[in-house]
């Protein structure tokens, strides 16, 4: 009687084997690259709170093989104990995070609402400018994403020297926009392109002109789209470096410019360069968990038809 | 899209001859604007009269003005159609403002030689920038860096697909995971060139340095010869765009539909086969739009060489863009920097045109 009637066979039994070690291997794999990607986060954020002799010691873990101190923070005038006074380190990090702030907000907004019109426009309706028709139209706006920054940069700093726009927020603005346009475009004709028209048309008969159609019925539906745009124009706009390092100098500075002015001078003073780092980054991080959906949602948009 | 508007309207326009007038007025009218005022300052910049300008800003404004009429005008005239087609005129003229005029301007200064630092001022030289290129070693080995880093890319889709593919897989903790990998891509390069370039590969006190010893490299250095030098920053690279990559083709994973994997376990084929004969074709499109975008945002790749390595050991790091980074910043050479950028342009459209003709007959469906 103990002998169960129903009972797995000698093969299933290894197939169930094969399974699990196969789990196993696919766990391991995935942590180890999760180590990857998260070590270099955490090693900044712990190394911001070590003192010289710890970090010689090569420490790993706080309270365990250190005791985390503030000096790292200090430096930035962030700590606890300066957090209240003066502090010219403070105050410079602060102008350049707004200045990063505003200068990557001001261009993913502009780039967004001009880039989610032109990309309505394009979706809806035809249009012949001169020898150009709507797939030329569309071209000349994505093939901006070939076009490398170095090719405009230097033309950009003699015109803005001209202009005189060096150094200045606005020269930032205009050219984060530009940059950051064909990606919007990108992922606005394809949110436009699966929404159907019989929604507009269904407002033009009611009464509605084509741009209070959009307004009122395609804006709302395409939100979620014109979100992502922003969120992933706001990651490339706050992470730019190149440009701003050649068009700005003490004015419009942004946070890139700020962190890669230090590390060479820095030497091993690593917990001072580590919470610039780490204050630098933190942001994006923030972004990156709490809206990684559009972030997702931004990067595949017309890689899957 | 050219067989004509998805979206019919019917309107009566009914536009009057006056407001056409006004219309052709105002676009005209601030184009006489923009033509006065830039040839009151091209005078004085040639220093035939005195207007007290102190900038050309007044012709940038009288642009924008030019701007704002012309898309005012385009409903005045044209009515419902005026208004469809400002949907498009602004970003259009934003773009060709913002480009085409720099690159004419740069077509312009690539053929002269002008230093910024010298009083000079610009000078057309004809073809002795193209002849100095010609003969640069450096230039060339810029370019040489370039294809090293674009061939890094198939070894960086390899690991994208695989990460994809675990993610696909019946996991827990899934949200986690996919956090956690995506998050290399949201940071600054620059800000990685020093959290892992200058301070985890640092050869004493790093821990990538200190594990590599452990593991018996007695000396590490990462940036000491050029092999390795460029194989760390590849390195440094993929790890902050492998992100990008596996997001996309797991996008694509996710839009196979299961029937089409199970039919095969159904007939019998291992999961090897089920890969290579459903998975991997069913992905070549998917593939094919990833790695083409990769590789337009490689050949842009600056902030880490510029950050941690300057290039060197002897030019082997160096990107086309930060070499003429430095050839601005350490000699303000700009008119031999916007000739090798415009070279750089030229060399990136044909490869690209080259490129995408490929891969659109590699990427259709078999049939």
């Amino acid at each position: 009687m103990s002998e169960a009637i129903f009972r797995d066979s000698e093969a299933d039994l290894a197939f169930r084997t094969r399974r699990l070690a196969g789990k196993a291997v696919i766990y391991i794999l995935l942590i180890a690259w999760a180590i990857v990607c998260l070590f270099p986060i955490y090693w900044t954020a712990t190394t911001s709170f070590k003192i010289a002799p710890n970090v010689m010691q090569g420490a790993l873990i706080p309270w365990v093989d250190y005791t985390p101190a503030w000096l790292g923070w200090r430096s930035l005038g962030m700590s606890p104990d300066t957090i209240g006074a003066e502090s010219t380190v403070r105050d410079e990090f602060v102008k350049r995070f707004f200045n990063s702030a505003i200068t990557a907000v001001a261009s993913s907004s502009i780039a967004v609402v001009l880039g989610s019109l032109a990309a309505y426009g394009l979706s809806r309706f035809s249009y012949k400018f001169g020898f150009m028709r709507n797939s030329d139209i569309s071209f000349f706006f994505l093939s901006q994403l070939i076009l490398p920054p170095v090719v405009l940069a230097l033309p950009f700093l003699v015109l803005y020297k001209q202009l005189a726009l060096l150094d200045t927020r606005v020269g930032l603005i205009l050219l984060y926009t530009l940059t950051v346009l064909p990606i919007v475009i990108w992922i606005m004709r394809d949110q436009f392109e699966s929404i159907p028209t019989e929604l507009e048309e269904a407002a033009l008969v009611d009464g509605l002109s084509i741009w209070g159609a959009f307004f009122a019925i395609i804006l709302p539906i395409a939100l979620p789209g014109m979100i992502a745009a922003f969120i992933l124009s706001l990651v490339l706009t706050w992470n730019e470096y190149f440009f701003a390092a050649l068009l700005t100098s003490t004015h419009a500075n942004t946070l890139p410019v700020m962190v890669a002015s230090q590390t060479g001078s820095q030497g091993i003073n690593w917990w001072a360069m580590a919470a610039l780092s780490f204050a630098a980054i933190l942001p994006l991080i923030v972004i990156g968990v709490v809206l990684e959906r559009y972030l997702i949602k931004g990067m595949t948009a017309g890689a899957v038809k | 899209m050219s067989q004509g508007d998805l979206l019919h309207v019917v309107t009566a326009d009914d536009i009057s001859d006056s407001r056409k007038l006004f219309g052709r007025a105002i676009v005209w009218g601030s184009a006489l604007v923009v033509a006065l005022v830039a040839a009151a300052q091209t005078a004085q910049h040639a220093g035939l009269m005195e207007f007290g300008f102190s900038n050309w800003r007044p012709t940038l404004f009288a642009y924008i003005l030019w701007s704002i009429c012309l898309c005012w005008s385009q409903v005045l005239i044209r009515g419902e159609h005026g208004k469809r087609t400002l949907f498009v005129l602004p970003a259009a003229l934003f773009v060709v403002s913002l480009t085409v005029f720099p690159i004419l301007f740069g077509l312009i200064i690539a053929f002269s030689s002008w230093n910024l630092a010298s009083p000079l001022g610009r000078q057309f030289n004809g073809l002795d920038n193209v002849r100095q290129m010609w003969s640069d070693p450096f230039y060339w080995n810029a370019l040489r860096n370039m294809v090293w880093y674009s061939l890094a890319i198939l070894v960086e889709y390899a690991v994208a697909f695989g990460l994809a593919l675990l993610l696909n897989a019946e996991i827990r903790a899934r949200k986690f995971f996919r956090v956690a990998f995506l998050l290399p891509l949201m940071l600054s390069p620059v800000a990685v060139s020093w959290m892992i370039g200058k301070s985890m590969l640092e050869i004493r006190f790093g821990p990538i340095a200190r594990f590599a010893r452990w593991i018996g490299w007695d000396s590490p250095s990462f940036f000491g010869s050029p092999e390795i030098a460029r194989a760390t920053i590849m390195l440094l690279d993929a790890w902050t765009f492998i992100p990008f990559m596996m997001i996309m083709i797991l996008a694509g994973l996710q839009a196979i539909p299961k029937e089409l994997t199970e039919a095969a376990r159904v007939d019998g084929a291992g999961p090897w086969k089920t890969f290579w004969e459903i998975t991997f074709p069913l992905m070549l499109p998917v593939s094919v739009t990833a790695i083409l975008i990769r590789i337009i945002f490689k050949l842009k790749l600056a902030d880490i060489v510029i950050n941690l390595t300057a290039g060197g050991p002897g030019g082997a790091t160096d990107t086309v863009t930060s070499f003429i980074f430095r050839e601005y910043r350490d000699r303000s050479n700009v008119g031999y920097g916007t000739l090798l950028a415009m070279v750089y342009l030229v060399i990136i459209i044909i490869t690209m045109t080259i490129l995408m003709k490929v891969a659109d007959r590699f990427a259709r469906p078999r049939t």
